[in-house]
């Protein structure tokens, strides 16, 4: 056969671009890259982080045997569960609301309100916070922050929640209804291990959003009520050591297992609503 | 619908009241007592005077002459420029790349699709401030890009490819932290779309270029306009990337609140800063609203 057969119109299907794959896997070199160089500096052995010397873990074990490093962490900690518990706690009864009472007059914009946190610009929220607090003369130390956490978490509990309600099957609570069971223990019994994972998932995402926080609790956190972004921060603009790397790579590395297992815990079982 | 288990409106109010109550008493209040605040007189050590001023707001644009007359002075809305034209320049890059990204991963076998959501969405999850961290060991003096000229003796000791502290370093930071949220809603709305349609225009023999504004681009548009939204109002009001890679020197209007609230302790000028910001973030939302009233709204995403 010679030449170019008659009847080829049919090209190369529209979507094949070429060079698309490249691109994405440039893509992901340019977001993971990043995240590699800082923890990779995290094991250099000289004091300058950009000044690669040598392989060592000593600035891990500095970073563990830092007492404000230490503190500030358990800050962090026991913000984030705090803030967690209390905002999953209220999204959850919000969401049940919201997706098992009927539709009722206001009902959107009580949805409006609790996305509210997600349209208002962090650093507005976080001046805003910190004149309000001061004005009612409100001190509670780390009880400041964990209002404010508890604020901006909300939002980010009730989605996963609210997307769990919606996508289940509700024949099973009627089927429990049917057979007299009381609401209480329909609830207790068939609701909500059914919404369990929904919960677990809003949970999650909160304590990841409440460990990064760093803009509303710079600026809402007291002396002694310093998280551990808020003590990176500080870190880098007192000039970079290794040490600040080693820190970052384990708040990385937190983050990364928590919102891996989410993705796991979202996508196995039935009536999972993803967005 | 179902009959679970709040109906009675008693109940109904209960499980409202505390996620209402809280967003009320610290988000809502605190954002209205700004507005007031951006209205009076600033006391020296920070704090207000309670006495009714527009000055906040005129001191963006003007300065106060000795002589009580005021003069133009385009200083700060510079950095309110600034913030707009950084926070485009980052949307439409991550548009840019973006899209194909999405394409890309629409146009993958199902399961491949999931990993790569998961891999895009990872970072997105990881803190904001260390990642943006990771950019000063790159673009900065001795950093990642500079130190193979400096080995190639192209740059010399104490010279510097100058990347860090500017415009530039501003945008591709506010670029790496927003891109998932460009990707992702893109991708939702590519994945749906039905390859089919596409199919259909080429066989009618539409160009590739017809095919993809005609076609493509109104199927994928509201993922499109949720993923420019995602990205540019967080850009907008960005803390961080001014911060840590603008050095101080490149305001947004992020950093200039903060700045009036900590260091020149001027609350008023920092509430109106603060209230200008807000208000360019609602006109978007507000426009957008209306952008969308055709087609269901684009969900709001995280």
């Amino acid at each position: 056969m010679t030449g170019p057969r008659p009847a080829a119109r049919r090209r190369r299907p529209f979507g094949e671009v070429p060079g698309l794959g490249t691109l994405a896997a440039g893509f992901l070199v340019f977001l993971y890259a990043p995240i590699a160089v800082l923890v990779a500096y995290s094991f250099n052995a000289g004091s300058i982080v950009m000044v690669w010397t040598g392989f060592s873990t000593d600035w891990y074990a500095r970073a563990f045997a830092n007492a404000d490093i230490r503190q500030a962490a358990f800050n962090s900690l026991v913000v984030a569960v705090t803030a967690t518990a209390i905002a999953t706690v209220v999204a959850t009864l919000a969401a049940l609301v919201l997706a098992r009472g009927g539709r009722f007059r206001g009902s959107e914009a009580v949805l409006g309100l609790i996305s509210l946190p997600l349209m208002v610009p962090e650093i507005v929220t976080a001046v805003a916070v910190l004149v309000f607090f001061s004005g009612i003369g409100l001190n509670l130390g780390l009880g400041n922050v964990v209002i404010a956490h508890v604020t901006f978490c909300i939002p980010f509990a009730f989605m996963p929640i609210r997307a769990r309600l919606d996508g289940m099957d509700t024949t099973l609570e009627q089927a429990a209804q049917d057979l007299y069971a009381s609401e209480w223990a329909t609830f207790r019994l068939v609701t909500l291990p059914l919404l369990m994972p929904g919960v677990l998932a809003g949970a999650m995402l909160s304590f990841v959003i409440s460990m990064d926080d760093f803009i509303i609790t710079m600026m809402v956190a007291g002396a002694g009520d310093t998280t551990l972004p808020v003590y990176i921060y500080s870190m880098i603009r007192h000039g970079i050591t290794p040490e600040v790397n080693a820190v970052s790579s384990i708040l990385l590395l937190v983050s990364i297992v928590l919102v891996t297992l989410y993705w796991f815990m979202t996508r196995t079982g039935p009536g999972t609503a993803r967005r | 619908m179902a009959l679970l288990p709040a109906r009675a409106p008693l109940r109904r109010t209960l499980g409202l009241l505390p996620a209402v109550a809280i967003i009320l008493a610290f988000m809502v209040v605190p954002v209205a007592i700004m507005a007031v605040f951006s209205f009076l007189v600033p006391r020296s050590f920070g704090g207000v005077e309670w006495t009714f001023s527009t000055d906040a707001y005129v001191q963006i644009l003007f300065e106060r002459m000795l002589d009580d007359s005021l003069r133009f002075s385009p200083g700060y809305l510079m950095i309110v420029l600034r913030s707009f034209g950084l926070a485009l320049l980052a949307t439409v890059s991550c548009l840019l790349v973006g899209f194909p990204v999405a394409w890309f991963m629409a146009r993958r076998p199902p399961g491949e699709r999931n990993l790569w959501v998961l891999l895009i969405t990872i970072p997105f999850w990881t803190n904001q401030l260390v990642r943006t961290f990771a950019w000063i060991i790159i673009l900065g003096r001795n950093g990642v890009i500079e130190a193979p000229f400096r080995w190639a003796g192209i740059l010399d000791q104490g010279a510097t490819l100058g990347l860090m502290y500017s415009n530039l370093a501003i945008t591709v930071g506010l670029t790496y932290t927003f891109i998932p949220l460009m990707v992702l809603p893109i991708y939702a709305s590519l994945e749906k779309l039905d390859f089919s349609l596409v199919e259909a225009a080429a066989d009618l023999y539409s160009s590739r270029l017809a095919t993809f504004r005609r076609v493509v681009i109104p199927l994928a548009r509201p993922g499109i306009i949720a993923g420019c939204l995602l990205v540019f109002i967080p850009s907008l009001g960005a803390f961080i990337q001014p911060d840590l890679l603008g050095g101080g020197k490149k305001l947004m209007l992020g950093t200039l609140v903060q700045f009036q609230f900590t260091t020149a302790r001027n609350w008023p000028f920092g509430a109106a800063i603060a209230m200008v910001l807000l208000a360019l973030v609602m006109v978007v939302l507000i426009l957008h609203a209306r952008a969308a009233r055709p087609h269901p709204a684009p969900g709001g995403g995280q």
